[in-house]
């Protein structure tokens, strides 16, 4: 019985996702797909104690949900059309191969006609299998808010139909970028967020790194795919160092290197340089490449400022986000540029009023630039858009003591 | 798989009919219409009058309530409808994107409910 429970859980683990897309990818219809495989687990732990464990498990659990399926097609009469092709499903040898349609259910869950801010969910949801309510804690709504979204998005996928289909040569890079976007965004670490996402998104990073190496798998040649796994990797070896044993914040340059995560990192490099050897650069690898100097920190014992500010500048061209501008302007700040990182503070200033990261580099600047009273202002400005108890402790201590 | 694209187009756009450039906007929309028709998926389609020409309807305690001119007033209004057959969504968007209207407004697309019989 343990053993079975067992093989269930490792094959629900590695099968689901696979199940899932495969089954719903013929009619558009997630929800009734993942309750076709829940009934098919539970019907595994049922049959397989008693009687043994079929030759090929993913197989059996494919007949048995498409069976449930057409079962369940056969009841309401608007589908008819359907209950053909699930019929051939179930008179085929039930050692048929389990199609990966995985890739083109993320593609389904990012489509330009789902609202962005549900594409991460939906992923973690039908991909990972996680709950609302685990999802809905992340995002700091209520499991019923969340619950609702995504089956409000999973009710747009299948009656507006939206395709399983791999996009056209022409839309796979944008349509990819929408994916890494939505996986980024569940990681917490927003474009915008230089050395670090609140604590409040940490409990998602694990499952965003899953997905990402999980589309390393599904779409091998994409370096932008790698550049997002670097990138996550890097920062997620990091960590453990980004609070002391009193909670405190610990900014990125005071970080303590031998708290990182080694194999994190060894990964991350590897990660990075197949993506070079792609010769396809992009945004996610930069900022990943921009990652990696940080944390060669833990070897060289500094930092290298330059690289840093050149890696930024190349990030910008591509994509001149406010975040890249503020983080490049911080960057200029440490290699000791001030006119430039004013220069660059400047440019995005009309924009960048509500955005944390703003101030808190434009309090460092106007100390380097000894303006202290506005020094202070700016401190306390970014402290009271921190959402972060542990930032805003720190902005506040950073206020200049001379005034 | 059915879907009704809405064409909605600015007013100015709309009021092109009117003008000079009338020749041009209804040869758009004829050019649209000869497409759709040649690939065999044009269900049903109208063009409208102008919005002007709207009635508006609503009860209100159980007395008409009736407004000169369109349901909402809007930057654009709906110039025209098309129902057409086509395999999924990115197909009726493909559609969609062809339209004469796409850049100056833009088009509604919404799956049709089967039919109640």
């Amino acid at each position: 019985m343990n053993s079975a429970g067992e093989l269930v859980s490792q094959i629900a683990r590695e099968s689901r996702a696979k199940l899932v897309a495969s089954l719903a990818a013929r009619t558009s219809d997630i929800a009734s797909a993942e309750d076709a495989v829940a009934e098919a687990f539970r019907a595994a732990l049922e049959y397989w104690p008693v009687k043994g464990i079929p030759q090929n498990p993913a197989g059996w659990l494919f007949t048995v949900a498409t069976r449930r399926l057409t079962d369940q097609f056969r009841k309401t009469s608007h589908e008819t059309e359907l209950t053909g092709d699930y019929a051939d499903a179930t008179t085929e040898s039930p050692e048929n191969y389990l199609n990966d349609e995985r890739l083109q259910l993320f593609f389904v869950c990012a489509h330009p006609g789902i609202d962005e801010n549900v594409r991460a969910a939906l992923m973690l949801q039908t991909i990972l299998g996680l709950d609302a309510e685990r999802i809905a804690s992340a995002y700091l709504v209520s499991p019923a808010a969340m619950a609702k979204r995504l089956v409000r998005a999973k009710n747009k996928i299948r009656i507006s139909k939206i395709p399983f289909v791999i996009p056209e040569a022409h839309e796979l890079a944008a349509r990819t970028t929408a994916v890494l976007d939505a996986i980024y965004g569940a990681y917490g670490l927003g474009h915008d967020d230089i050395d670090g996402g609140t604590t409040a998104h940490i409990g998602l990073a694990d499952e965003a790194i899953y997905l990402v190496r999980t589309l390393t798998e599904i779409l091998p040649h994409s370096a932008e795919v790698l550049g997002l796994l670097a990138l996550m990797l890097f920062s997620a070896a990091r960590a453990p160092s980004r609070r002391n044993a009193d909670g405190d914040y610990i900014p990125l340059q005071n970080q303590d290197p031998k708290l990182w995560r080694v194999n994190f990192i060894l990964e991350a490099d590897a990660a990075l340089k197949r993506a070079a050897a792609m010769h396809s650069i992009g945004p996610f690898q930069l900022e990943a490449a921009i990652q990696a100097v940080h944390t060669a920190r833990g070897v060289t014992g500094k930092t290298d400022w330059g690289a840093i500010c050149e890696l930024y500048a190349g990030l910008i061209e591509l994509q001149p986000t406010v975040g890249a501008q503020v983080a490049c302007a911080a960057a200029l700040l440490q290699k000791g540029d001030i006119p430039l990182a004013r220069t660059m503070l400047d440019q995005v200033s009309a924009v960048a009023q509500s955005y944390q990261p703003f101030w808190a580099v434009a309090a460092e600047l106007l100390i380097a630039e000894k303006k202290t009273q506005e020094a202070h202002a700016a401190f306390r400005r970014a402290a009271a858009l921190a959402n972060d108890a542990a930032a805003r402790a720190y902005l506040l201590r950073r206020l200049p003591v001379s005034l | 798989m059915q879907y009704m694209l809405m064409m909605y187009e600015t007013n100015e756009e709309m009021q092109r009919r009117n003008t000079a450039e009338a020749g041009a906007y209804w040869g758009a929309w004829s050019a649209y219409v000869e497409a759709l028709a040649a690939a065999k998926v044009i269900v049903n389609g109208d063009g409208l009058q102008l919005p002007e020409t709207a009635t508006t309807l609503r009860m209100q305690n159980g007395k008409r309530f009736v407004q000169d001119g369109p349901f909402a007033e809007a930057k654009e209004q709906l110039g025209g409808y098309f129902v057409i057959e086509v395999e999924n969504l990115d197909q009726a968007l493909e559609w969609a994107s062809r339209a004469p209207c796409a850049a100056a407004g833009g088009i509604e697309v919404r799956p049709v409910l089967p039919p109640m019989a």
